[in-house]
């Protein structure tokens, strides 16, 4: 299998590439500093704010239970809007770049 | 060749079966005084703190120990042995190539490389000593399992599809694509090797102390039947048979987790309320609150112990050190060899983002579940049972599992905890098994044929070559292990995520991101947050302080003495301990650490908060002082190959 020969700086300053990368970019940096900031909010919190997560909020069940649990949800939740904007978009854009070079 | 190859693996399973079949006559001539103590010495266990709490609460309850019922257990151990040796000889028959030992081939679907992500990762210590945790300081073991999820953000949105792309078998492929190969190589093997050792020491460890725990089998020959299992599954079966048995573990592991979560909210009538009710209102828990966790001789009117237990603060308490474990989690996840070598296994950027997807499903359930295993425990078993077995509460979960059982029949609650013994032992092999082929896939692709060869072997020598190196690094796995059975290895884990966080991970995203990047950075990099996180963790609190001991030896003695001097009579117990601090003080009043320190030079347990930002800095710093044209010039096709994929050597059909 010989592999094909790709102009890779021509491929770069295709606009196709360009746009994928611009989209990219943007999703993963904010994406990725909002899942890690509201992360930190957890022992921050925790540390610095007992008082807010002892409020009980359904019975026994207090903030800080709810938080430490949402962590979870909003994890997947990233997760998965990730996997929907990759497969829609991220994905769509390389494979036009591809048919593109064929 | 193959033949001879049958006939190890022959040999292998022989060895290994003789080895978990070994243990049996220990029990069996026991067996006379022991078939039904098991069901008994939990049952008194648990009740004993409550009888002993009736009667004189002040009174010690003696040290119980857990003990699975071998005639059950040994069955299901060796059911699940035999199933992975019929994997193991199944993948050593299609393992022809290179690709197919480090990578299986790229064979292996999205989903099925979710499971063996979450076989890869999910270690004994987290399903034990994490519901253990829970068990005995309640919330603040909930939120430290948190981090262990959250890590996979990072896995996913910046390294799983890139190193799909651009990667091959090891860390040191994505490295050396645009670098001096030879140089980055060797330094990327070495972190590699160096974070597979350390993790791969704690589990070690921790499997013997645990097989020793649990069925009574001696420290070394656990030690010895985990490692030849190890050995056998990679050297044999390489990826292939590791992906599978960690596949196979997971499963487990959810089912054992899932069944027996079951198990405790039934007995909370599957009811939210009800249940953080129970756990607020038993009265074993606001004991232990009260008295353990919170010494409060007398309770403070009006102070709810119970609802103290379900908020933060009761184990964690230097926020500057949970940072720190954060930053490692988040960041060294995603640097870790044996995590990233899962994404080299899996044909298109696609599959490998449904294997994070599915992943971090697994994970999180698998800690939801754990949670409710440690408060169940905190329930059922009581804190002071737990407490009573293993003073970190590590058994707490195998403690559930026989009373859970054991409330409905005293076989099943025997046949539960055999289960579990089972899934932690399945959770051990599979862990060992991925970080042997990782560091073997370091030392033979990218020292052996890229180094020393300088890329020139065929197929057949490479093959040769990764079995020699698994073979080799399993053996010194199993020497370290024995040879750490005495250490405190506890800091270990933190250690390996800390230079996986601090060397492997700046590098990785620099090598990917960020086009002036090149070879200076890289080996700066790497060599900083490596050593850098070495060096912080053997001066940090971790680390045994001879002088730190004496003084808790003291202050034991001098207690005593003032019991003993104010006419109270002491419990053998205490006698037992009196001159066992006696002892302590004396043996360690004038040692120091292995560094030859009297106390920590750096105050916090792990090293990220300063290692990783270093790691970053000194690559950053190192790139622009040595700038290199060819690596610019290359970064043009590497960005374009990890984004796109485009290039990227097609799997082989199977």
């Amino acid at each position: 299998m010989a592999e094909k020969q790709y102009n890779w700086s021509a491929i770069a300053k295709n606009p196709k590439f360009m746009e994928l990368h611009r989209k990219k970019t943007t999703f993963l940096v904010g994406w990725w500093v909002f899942s890690t900031v509201f992360y930190f909010l957890l022992p921050i919190g925790a540390a610095y704010a007992p008082g807010l997560f002892k409020i009980k909020i359904l019975g026994r069940i207090n903030f800080g239970y709810i938080f430490a649990l949402s962590q979870f949800f909003v994890s997947w939740g990233i997760a998965m809007y990730y996997a929907h904007v990759a497969n829609k978009d991220f994905d769509r854009l390389t494979r036009e770049l591809v048919d593109e070079l064929k | 060749m193959k033949k001879l190859l049958a006939a190890f693996t022959l040999a292998l399973s022989l060895g290994t079966f003789a080895y978990a079949a070994e243990p049996v006559k220990a029990p069996v001539a026991a067996e006379a005084q022991a078939v039904a103590a098991p069901a008994q010495a939990t049952a008194t266990a648990t009740a004993a703190p409550m009888a002993a709490k009736a009667a004189v609460a002040a009174a010690p309850a003696e040290k119980k120990e857990l003990k699975a019922n071998p005639m059950v257990t040994i069955p299901i151990f060796l059911l699940i042995i035999g199933a992975t040796m019929c994997v193991v000889v199944w993948s050593a028959k299609q393992t022809k190539s290179a690709a197919d030992f480090y990578t299986a081939g790229g064979g292996i679907t999205g989903t099925q490389n979710g499971w063996a992500i979450a076989g890869d990762y999910m270690s004994a210590a987290s399903f034990l000593g994490i519901s253990g945790i829970i068990s005995l300081y309640g919330y603040d073991g909930f939120m430290y399992s948190v981090g262990w999820l959250v890590a996979y953000i990072t896995v996913l949105l910046i390294v799983a599809e890139p190193c799909r792309n651009a990667g091959k078998f090891t860390l040191g492929d994505i490295l050396s694509f645009r670098t001096e190969p030879r140089s980055v190589r060797a330094v990327a093997a070495i972190s590699t090797v160096a974070v597979s050792t350390f993790y791969l020491t704690a589990q070690m460890v921790g499997a013997g102390k645990l097989m020793q725990l649990l069925i009574g089998i001696p420290y070394k020959t656990a030690v010895i039947g985990v490692g030849i299992l190890m050995v056998g599954y990679v050297v044999f079966g390489g990826m292939t048979a590791t992906t599978w048995v960690q596949i196979i573990k997971a499963g487990l592991l959810m089912t054992g987790a899932a069944l027996l979560s079951v198990l405790v909210g039934l007995k909370s009538g599957m009811n939210p309320f009800q249940f953080f009710n129970d756990i607020a209102t038993s009265p074993n828990v606001i004991e232990h609150v009260q008295k353990v966790v919170l010494k409060d001789p007398v309770a403070v009117a009006g102070f709810d112990y119970g609802q103290r237990f379900l908020e933060p603060g009761l184990f964690l308490k230097n926020p500057l050190d949970q940072i720190s474990l954060g930053m490692a989690l988040v960041l060294g996840t995603a640097g870790m060899p044996h995590i990233l070598m899962r994404f080299f296994t899996v044909p298109t950027a696609q599959a490998a983002r449904k294997s994070v997807i599915v992943a971090m499903f697994i994970i999180g359930f698998f800690y939801i579940l754990t949670t409710l295993l440690g408060f169940g425990a905190a329930i059922h078993v009581t804190p002071q049972a737990v407490m009573n077995v293993d003073k970190g509460g590590n058994m707490a979960a195998m403690m559930l599992a026989q009373k859970m059982g054991g409330d409905i029949h005293p076989f099943l609650g025997d046949l539960l905890l055999a289960f579990l013994c089972a899934v932690a032992f399945a959770t051990i092999l599979a862990v060992v098994s991925g970080l042997v082929l990782a560091a073997s896939a370091a030392i033979a692709h990218d020292i052996y044929v890229n180094v020393i060869k300088g890329g020139h072997a065929d197929q057949h020598e490479q093959v040769k070559a990764a079995r020699i190196t698994s073979f080799v690094v399993g053996a010194c796995g199993i020497v370290i292990g024995i040879a750490a059975e005495k250490q405190n290895v506890a800091h270990l884990v933190a250690l390996a995520f800390a230079v996986a966080a601090s060397g492997n991970l700046p590098v990785v995203v620099l090598s990917l991101f960020w086009k002036k990047f090149n070879t200076a950075g890289v080996v700066a990099g790497l060599v900083t947050g490596t050593i850098v996180s070495i060096a912080l963790v053997m001066v940090s609190p971790n680390m045994t302080y001879p002088k730190k001991v004496a003084a808790d030896a003291q202050k034991v003695v001098v207690a005593l003495e003032k019991k003993q001097a104010e006419g109270a009579i002491l419990t053998p117990k205490e006698m037992k301990e009196l001159d066992k601090a006696k002892v302590d003080y004396e043996k360690n009043k004038d040692g120091k650490s292995i560094l030859g320190l009297d106390k920590p030079l750096f105050t916090l347990k792990n090293p990220g908060v300063v290692s990783i930002p270093l790691g970053f800095i000194v690559a950053i710093i190192a790139a622009l002082a040595f700038p290199s044209r060819r690596a610019e010039e290359m970064f043009d096709e590497l960005y374009v190959r990890q984004n796109t994929g485009i290039g990227i050597a097609k799997a082989v059909d199977h």
